[in-house]
């Protein structure tokens, strides 16, 4: 008798186990494979899965095998034989023993293949998150000791006295009475009344004391019905149930300001477009919320929708601060410090007014930094410029007044990019773990 | 009709039971079969990937190099460049199949013919299954192996076993006894038992150690009541099995580190018997399942329809591209299998005057199923091919030899399917099929065990064929890490 088994319905992902001791094996092929895929491709498939190709190193798994190509002689056998006859004689192929043995070829070369496979979306974040920390992470409200909060589950029939659900206990009350016919307070008076007024006549016919006897009978069934159906019984009375729910402990929000004057064409945009949106990834993974404000400024600033942001001209002069006052704004009226995390991303070519850049040093050595656990500031150049300004020390008004702040305030960072290529670094650099940027 | 098994392209439990019976009642009836009992599973695509990357078997330790494989066989498979496994079918008793749950109840059909009595046949009957696995107990062996090497990550951490599993792997071909009868893979009872056994040496080994003043070395073997544990004991040499040598014999290695070795050197004897007979095994299946499916036609079993699905898969299986052809990648197996077994049929049915010269026993005999069962029983794919490829097969193949000399520019043709060529083809291809002969023929001539405990290796090399360079620096790494000790190596001229 043969015995049919169904395991389909058998967990799934037997070799979840195998799968993780390989990616821990070649992890630093890995790591180096996921970093370039991420560098080369655009931002907004990092939520992807992808293909992974990596150097067989650190997973070679190398046997003794012949190598009839350096020494030797041997014989072999291959089917399709068209016309040679005994004595022929057949070129080897120069590169590769493409004679029909190219399996062997590809096994030969071992060492230089690369392995290809496919890596999950998480499996690829991780590693990309693996070493990144937000800094100064230390904040008073949040992230070890989760907040709770009571919120309303609706009623139940046990809870305790205090939580006493008054509307519906009567309710049900009222309901059970009306149902089981409670004799009312003003029913029973009725009949008192009458009894009373019957036993007063004088003189009592046989019809009226009959009646006596019947209305006493009466009375006394319905005042013993008031004790059976009580005016409230236990299974009238509802609770308000609370159940615990988490809050939102840790949600941060990101302000991202931009220079739009038409100094920043659509490469500087695009640059900026992907720095702000891996940021907002690496916020999303860290929080549970996160919110977003575009600021865009000229010489004069605006909240604008993501749209607007990225894809509006506007023509003008170029005032940073003006930014800066708007978000301040912002923050005041909607984001408290004791609710969220406060991060700051600003893109800009490096011109503002003369004069203003102090004024920018200002506002964020005051006002700014106190609240923000992390600003970061990137200068987009061209690739010539790039070259000019090799040094940290040269650049534009802007670059040169926000090194001072940089000096102060560990948790603000400076970098300049000029190519996609450069974000990722970029992006690296300013989330170093939290002991390098203090 | 009412004899159909079945006539939709779907299944469901009862057309398998009714098709399994019908098939049971061919293969043991007419084909005069002998099998393990069957357990036939259904599988999802998923968990057919699984199985693939755990070397086909149901459950097996935990290894990145499965790991890799899965994530290979997932990316191709999803990429659309390999379909998954026609079957995958288990050398155990009950013999496990597994049923993809995809397929179309005819592929069901053929797939219980396949597996569940070819290859079940193979496995129960061919004498190198019978003599060198031991298919009842592999179940528990991979379940203790499993158990094993999950308890010593636990207590030795996983980089130790990794590292010792790594090597144990690099080694599995030459872990393997190639002549000698390797003891059988013990039932897990035994097995723990040795283990603590071994567990309380280890402990009580240590214990010495600390226990001895400075200067005195510990007795250079721990006393054991038989050779079989611990190392030292008297080695024989020349020894071809190189796991089974460091296992006994390293200095260096600690009692879980031997089990280790045991757990992966009797994996690769259970597994040596397959790599002899792909041929034979898959031909037999091919040619069973061949043979039940017409059967189940001509009894009216089966549709037309099925028919012809059966055939397509079944031309696909066997289809042999020529050497220049851009999917040539070897010879191919079934196609070889299935040719050589049908061949058979024909010259016990209908032989020509050339049959009846080359055989003579066979030729007219008209009893195919003994003659098939016999080569089944007691043939590998290299006795198997130089007793019984045909010269008109090898004209069907247009089979052809060169000859390779590293040095030259051009390979030569030494032999074709021709009068002149028949028998030194044949010899050559079985030849080619002799695992002994393809793989290096390595042995360890040495172990200096008093002194500075150096290991001597020796590539006994064929017709000047060396090792290829850079895997063998590979391996000798992990042969040091697990002898301890400095390892010698030579290639030595035949």
């Amino acid at each position: 008798m043969p015995y049919f088994i169904d395991r389909r319905l058998n967990p799934k992902g037997k070799s979840l186990a195998n799968r993780q001791r390989f990616l821990r094996r070649a992890r630093t092929q890995i790591r180096e494979a996921v970093q370039k895929s991420l560098k080369d491709s655009a931002v907004a498939d990092i939520s992807k899965e992808r293909k992974i190709k990596i150097s067989s190193k650190g997973t070679r798994e190398p046997r003794f095998r012949l190598d009839p190509k350096t020494a030797g002689e041997r014989d072999f056998v291959l089917p399709g034989n068209r016309d040679f006859t005994p004595g022929d004689e057949i070129k080897k192929p120069k590169s590769g023993d493409g004679g029909g043995h190219g399996k062997d070829a590809a096994d030969y070369a071992e060492g230089e293949d690369d392995f290809e496979f496919v890596m999950s979306q998480d499996e690829v974040l991780d590693i990309f998150f693996e070493d990144l920390e937000l800094p100064n992470l230390v904040r008073t409200t949040l992230k070890e000791t989760p907040n709770t909060v009571w919120k309303r589950a609706g009623i139940t029939t046990a809870g305790s006295p205090t939580q006493i659900n008054l509307v519906r206990t009567m309710r049900n009350a009222q309901g059970r009475r009306l149902a089981l016919k409670r004799p009312s307070l003003r029913d029973i008076k009725a009949l008192e009344d009458e009894l009373d007024r019957l036993e007063r006549e004088d003189p009592q016919s046989e019809e009226t004391r009959a009646k006596i006897v019947t209305l006493k009978e009466n009375l006394a069934r319905a005042n013993a019905k008031r004790k059976w159906v009580g005016f409230i019984d236990p299974i009238d009375v509802r609770y308000n149930s609370y159940t615990e729910q988490p809050v939102p402990t840790s949600q941060a929000v990101m302000f991202c300001l931009m220079d739009v004057s038409g100094s920043m064409g659509e490469r500087e945009k695009d640059l900026a477009k992907r720095f702000y949106m891996l940021l907002h990834l690496f916020l999303r993974r860290r929080y549970d919320r996160v919110d977003i404000v575009f600021i865009r400024h000229t010489h004069d600033a605006q909240e604008v929708d993501e749209q607007e942001f990225f894809y509006s001209r506007q023509s003008g002069g170029t005032i940073v601060s003006t930014a800066l006052d708007k978000m301040l704004e912002i923050q005041r009226e909607r984001y408290t410090t004791s609710d969220w995390n406060i991060y700051a991303a600003q893109a800009s070519d490096g011109y503002t007014q003369s004069g203003d850049a102090r004024r920018c040093v200002e506002m964020l050595n005051a006002d700014i930094m106190p609240l923000c656990q992390y600003y970061a500031y990137i200068e987009i150049l061209d690739e010539r410029e790039m070259e000019v300004f090799a040094s940290e020390d040269s650049g534009a008004e802007l670059w040169r007044a926000y090194r001072t702040v940089a000096e102060l305030w560990p948790n603000f960072a400076t970098k300049r990019i000029s190519k996609p290529a450069d974000i990722f670094p970029v992006f690296r650099e300013l989330f170093k773990k939290a002991e390098s940027t203090g | 009709m009412p004899n159909l098994l079945f006539t939709e392209a779907e299944w469901d439990f009862a057309a398998l039971d009714r098709t399994y019976k019908a098939i049971e009642e061919i293969a043991l009836g007419d084909l005069k079969l002998d099998v393990y009992p069957n357990q036939v599973e259904v599988i999802s695509s998923e968990q057919m990937l699984d199985a693939y990357s755990s070397l086909g078997m149901p459950l097996m330790y935990n290894h990145w190099s499965f790991g890799k494989l899965f994530a290979r066989e997932d990316t191709l498979y999803r990429a659309g460049y390999t379909a998954l496994a026609y079957e995958i079918v288990i050398n155990s008793s009950p013999c496990i199949s597994y049923l993809l749950e995809e397929n179309t109840m005819t592929m069901q059909a053929l797939v219980m013919a396949h597996a569940a009595f070819g290859h079940n046949h193979f496995f129960k009957n061919n004498y190198l299954f019978r003599q060198w696995t031991n298919a009842e107990g592999i179940l528990d062996y991979l379940a203790f192996a499993k158990r094993y090497i999950a308890a010593c990550e636990e207590r030795h951490g996983r980089e130790e076993v990794e590292a010792v599993l790594d090597a144990a792997h690099a080694l599995m071909d030459q872990g393997v006894f190639r002549y000698r009868r390797p003891p059988k893979p013990s039932k897990e009872r035994v097995l723990e038992k040795r283990r603590r056994r071994a567990e309380y040496e280890e402990e009580a080994y240590n214990e010495l150690w600390r226990t001895l003043p400075a200067g005195i070395e510990p007795p250079a073997t721990p006393p054991t009541p038989d050779d079989d544990d611990g190392f030292g004991g008297d080695m024989k040499l020349p020894e071809e099995n190189l796991l089974y040598f460091l296992e006994k014999h390293s200095p260096t290695l600690k009692a879980w580190q031997r089990e280790t070795l045991r757990i992966v050197r009797n994996l690769a004897q259970y597994f040596y018997p397959q790599r002899q007979t792909k041929v034979m095994n898959e031909g037999c299946a091919t040619f069973v399942h061949h043979a039940i499916m017409n059967m189940m036609y001509d009894r009216g079993l089966i549709t037309e329809g099925s028919l012809l699905e059966f055939l397509h898969s079944h031309t696909s299986v066997v289809f042999q591209p020529e050497f220049s052809d851009k999917r040539y990648s070897g010879i191919n197996p079934y196609a070889l299998g299935f040719a050589m077994m049908t061949d058979i049929r024909r010259i016990a049915e209908a032989p020509t005057a050339e049959d009846r010269d080359w055989f003579p026993q066979l030729a007219g005999s008209g009893d195919w199923v003994g003659a098939l069962k016999d080569a089944w029983a007691n043939y590998r794919d290299e006795s198997f091919i130089e007793q019984f490829l045909s010269p008109k097969l090898m004209r069907d193949f247009r089979l052809f030899a060169l000859f390779d000399k590293a040095d030259d520019e051009a390979y030569t043709v030494s032999a074709i399917h021709n009068e002149g060529g028949y028998r030194k083809v044949r010899s050559l291809l079985a030849r080619q099929y002799d695992a002994g002969a393809s793989d290096p023929n390595i042995q360890v001539v040495g172990a200096n065990l008093k002194g500075d405990r150096k290991l001597f290796l020796e590539h006994h090399m064929h017709r000047g064929v060396p090792l290829h360079h850079a895997t063998k620096d590979l391996v000798l790494t992990h042969i040091e890490h697990l002898w301890g000790h400095e390892v010698a190596f030579e290639e030595v001229a035949d």
